[in-house]
């Protein structure tokens, strides 16, 4: 009954990581741009809703809605005037500058906030838990996989079935012909990088509102996130999603038979995928 | 006038391809530019459409000056290009392709989807199909279409029979008359000199970057052809 | 003509300058702790060891196409190793620095196996992730500390004999005596990896590495085998970065898990001084490293300030001048101290090459 409790725990996790991953996924999705500093944007926005709870007194569920338009609006700003300047054949300025922007977010974060760790407040759903037959489930952690399901499914929704989806993938197929056709890429990045900061808005409050964060705790994240990428395979949302739960399953795994083994399973389950299926489990076609 | 190039220089990093290219287009006329491989026939199309930019004044759309403008603003103008290669998008279907060559460009005129679909049967068919799986004539099909899509004034068509069987390219040039009747003017670029002087109201002959020929069709001799698509013989 | 007339140079009259202007500079170095103080030998330590490593990412990223963002596991793989070596089984400690360089190159070839696997910017999470994976293994070594680390017990290191000798040719304590023996080898690693990569770029695999980073595909079509020379210089880079990392923990002689594999202090500088001096060349981590120690004199009191600073500078270079201050001087200048380039001397001007 533990392990039913633990595998249980460890797919809920996975929700988390694999809200971590979506943006992740997306931007690299249409732009082949990894972002080094995207866990330390879901710190940010986290301090951000942090922010908007205390000062305009808002509970957190309304104050993401104050904070994804602003988290939207600062993707869409560092991808025109940083990112698009540096998109290339030659991976290596976009690598070098969002590495830059990590260790300059992380410390501008420690400046504003101090390396005190801290909490959203939530008081009515803090430690409520329901009864799922044997189990008894976090009603946070519940919300969190049904949160990552929702989102996975509208992206989808816009990527397959909206004018933008198209522009998306038409973009991400080919830049320069895309242009001819009346879309401008450096645009549509933009577009896509402010999306993929309102799903990194979404992440921080469940990674906010379930356990303490403090500055430093980005680069994690964005392990995280790229493990979950990487085990789902390049391209697939849904993909992501189960490579979040076979990370969340090897942490509380791990973590079950020894609590300092918890990441370095989740680190190993990473590196068995890669070492089995090295596009991992779900990859995309045409890639 | 509808399109004018003046003194265009253009070309790329360290590799200049064109030196001083005027050339006009009249609108609903068909202009075939003809040329060896490499006389920069494409390097044209690049600069006219916006891949390749110029300055401004080198490439004027119904007297403005374009040529400083991105791809997207020259689209949006009403110039569509059908590139070489067809480049569809392997991630959308048929009709998607089709679609989003009017996302951006409605345009007035009588080509959308249903029409395109008429001009060429096979399409509506395969129209959930990825674009890509189509065979090299639909595939070219498929780029015509999607720049129709736009209601362009001006298309461009670079190298449209490239690779295809004479049948299939008698199929695809079987559809200009109906495209030039909805009033666009055409461009189209051409290795095929018999072909091009069948369907253009005007051809110019380029040669190392520079325009060694113009005319009619009618008025050009076969000998004067000859010198300036392989240079002149002394 | 026929081709002996021809030859091929990666000579210049600044390469020449060079080569002397080092070899003075070598000797003033080694001569140096007879009249600097023991704070400006203890800072040049700092430098030099932060310079080799720098030295050494740029060969991977700026010359291999390999940005690694792990280059902390061979640091702390080869740290711990020295401490092993030495606490364990009671290794002489200049000998456990080799032992250091040993076990990155054993690390290095699982790290390799995995991070190869991935293409482009996930290489550099890759190697990210495996050097979380050695911090956290090496957490659990209890006999070494676990996670808080252990400390070099003081008679394994002041029992060398060659710290009485430097003691008595100085006249100073054991402890200087220690910090004068640590910047001497900082020194002689530091001009033997930059040595070592100006030598390796001025022969065959410095040419294929060039023209893989300018040309895979070409590059391959001429026959370089670029998974083989991916190989060769991750794990030389691995194996020189494990003895910096032993020789740097030898210096402080504590060691814990999060400080021999901290990504700041032994990745992330080191990208910094490489992006800002100028990547892909050989110069551009010197000049960078002193930029960064002139940053970090002057913001030193400001905490978090100065990284802040060092990423968004970071940022900058690579917007506007992404080949870094060494590359904006070489443009003004058309100076190259470490010439890699080819120059071809030929009889004149308008002569036709032969077939």
């Amino acid at each position: 009954m533990i392990w039913l409790d633990t595998i249980a725990q460890g797919i809920l996790l996975g929700g988390l990581y694999a809200l971590f991953a979506t943006g992740l996924s997306l931007v690299f999705g249409i732009m082949r741009l990894v972002n080094l500093a995207h866990g330390d944007l879901i710190v940010l926005a986290a301090y951000l809703i942090l922010l908007v709870v205390t000062l305009l007194g808002l509970s957190p569920w309304l104050a993401v809605l104050v904070a994804a338009p602003v988290m939207f609006g600062l993707g869409w700003m560092l991808q025109r005037w940083v990112l698009n300047r540096v998109l290339g054949p030659d991976i290596l300025p976009p690598l070098l500058v969002t590495f830059g922007l990590s260790i300059a977010l992380q410390n501008a974060l420690l400046e504003g906030f101090s390396a005190d760790s801290r909490r959203i407040p939530n008081p009515a759903l803090e430690g409520a838990s329901v009864a799922v037959g044997p189990l008894n489930l976090g009603v946070m952690p519940l919300l969190t996989f049904g949160s990552a399901v929702a989102v996975i499914l509208v992206l989808n929704r816009i990527i397959y079935a909206t004018p933008l989806g198209r522009a998306f993938r038409a973009t991400s197929d080919d830049p320069v012909t895309a242009g001819l056709m009346g879309i401008d890429p450096r645009r549509i990045f933009a577009l896509a990088t402010g999306l993929a900061m309102v799903v990194v808005t979404i992440a921080a409050l469940y990674l906010g509102t379930r356990a303490n964060f403090d500055p430093a705790i980005g680069p994690a994240r964005l392990i995280y996130a790229f493990q979950a990428v990487i085990i789902g395979g390049l391209g697939s949302l849904w993909g992501t999603l189960i490579g979040g739960v076979i990370l969340g399953v090897a942490q509380t795994t791990g973590a079950a038979l020894n609590p300092e083994w918890q990441i370095l399973a989740g680190h190993i389950a990473f590196l068995a995928v890669l070492l089995i299926r090295p596009r991992g489990l779900f990859p995309r076609a045409n890639d | 006038m509808l399109l004018q190039t003046c003194g265009l220089h253009a070309g790329y990093d360290r590799f200049k391809a064109l030196f001083g290219v005027d050339i006009a287009v009249e609108p609903g006329e068909c202009v075939a530019i003809i040329g060896a491989n490499g006389a920069g026939k494409s390097t044209l199309m690049r600069a006219i459409s916006g891949v390749l930019r110029s300055a401004p004044d080198m490439v004027l759309h119904r007297g403005v000056p374009i040529g400083h403008l991105p791809a997207p603003q020259v689209m949006q103008r009403g110039i569509a290009m059908v590139p070489e290669g067809r480049r569809l998008f392997p991630s959308l279907s048929v009709e998607e392709n089709l679609l989003i060559g009017a996302q951006m460009r409605r345009g007035t005129g009588p080509w959308a989807l249903e029409s395109v679909y008429e001009l060429f049967p096979i399409l509506r068919e395969r129209r959930a199909s990825p674009g890509t799986a189509l065979s090299g004539g639909q595939q070219q099909m498929v780029a015509i279409g999607r720049a129709l899509m736009s209601n362009p004034d001006l298309l461009l068509c670079d190298e449209i029979s490239l690779g295809l069987a004479p049948v299939v390219i008698r199929d695809i040039y079987a559809a200009l008359p109906r495209i030039r009747a909805t009033g666009a003017a055409v461009v189209v670029v051409e290795q095929d000199i018999t072909q091009a002087l069948t369907v253009a109201d005007r051809v110019y002959c380029l040669m190392e970057g520079r325009v060694t020929l113009t005319g009619r069709p009618g008025d050009l001799s076969r000998a004067a052809i000859h010198d300036a698509y392989f240079g002149g013989h002394a | 003509m026929t081709p002996t007339h021809w030859r091929m140079t990666t000579l210049t009259r600044a390469g020449l300058v060079t080569g002397g202007l080092a070899l003075a500079l070598i000797v003033l170095g080694l001569v140096l702790p007879a009249f600097a103080s023991r704070k400006l030998i203890q800072d040049l330590f700092y430098i030099l060891t932060m310079l080799t490593l720098a030295q050494l990412w740029n060969l991977l990223a700026g010359y291999g196409g390999l940005v690694s963002v792990g280059q902390q596991a061979f640091v702390g793989i080869g740290a711990y190793a020295l401490f092993g070596g030495v606490i364990l089984a009671g290794m002489d400690p200049l000998l456990a620095l080799l032992l250091g360089g040993l076990a990155a190159l054993v690390l290095a070839v699982p790290m390799a196996f995995f991070a190869f696997r991935l293409h482009g910017a996930y290489f550099a999470i890759g190697t990210w992730v495996m050097a979380e994976v050695a911090r956290l293994s090496i957490a659990q070594w209890k006999a070494l500390g676990g996670g808080t680390g252990t400390s070099l017990p003081r008679d394994a290191t002041s029992g060398m004999k060659v710290l009485d000798w430097i003691g008595a040719l100085f006249g100073v304590r054991a402890a200087a005596a220690r910090d004068i023996l640590a910047y001497w080898l900082a020194l002689m690693l530091a001009v033997a990896v930059i040595g070592g990569i100006y030598w390796l770029l001025r022969n065959r695999l410095g040419l294929g590495l060039i023209a893989v980073r300018d040309n895979i595909e070409a590059a391959r079509s001429v026959g370089v085998d670029v998974r083989r020379m991916k190989w060769a210089v991750f794990l030389l880079a691995s194996a020189a970065t494990g003895v910096t990392g032993a020789l740097i923990f030898l210096q402080t002689a504590r060691i814990s898990p999060d400080a021999a594999f901290a990504l700041t202090d032994w990745t992330a500088y080191v990208i910094f001084i490489v992006v800002i001096g100028g990547i892909g060349t050989i110069e551009g981590p010197i000049l960078g490293v002193l930029v960064f120690f002139a940053l970090r004199s002057l913001l030193a009191d400001y905490g978090s300030w100065y990284l802040l600073t060092l990423g968004v500078i970071a940022i900058v270079v690579m917007l506007f001048a992404p080949r870094g201050l060494w590359g904006l001087i070489s443009d003004r200048t058309g100076v190259q101290l470490f010439p890699v380039r080819r120059w071809l001397h030929g009889p004149g001007v308008g002569e036709e090459t032969s077939r």
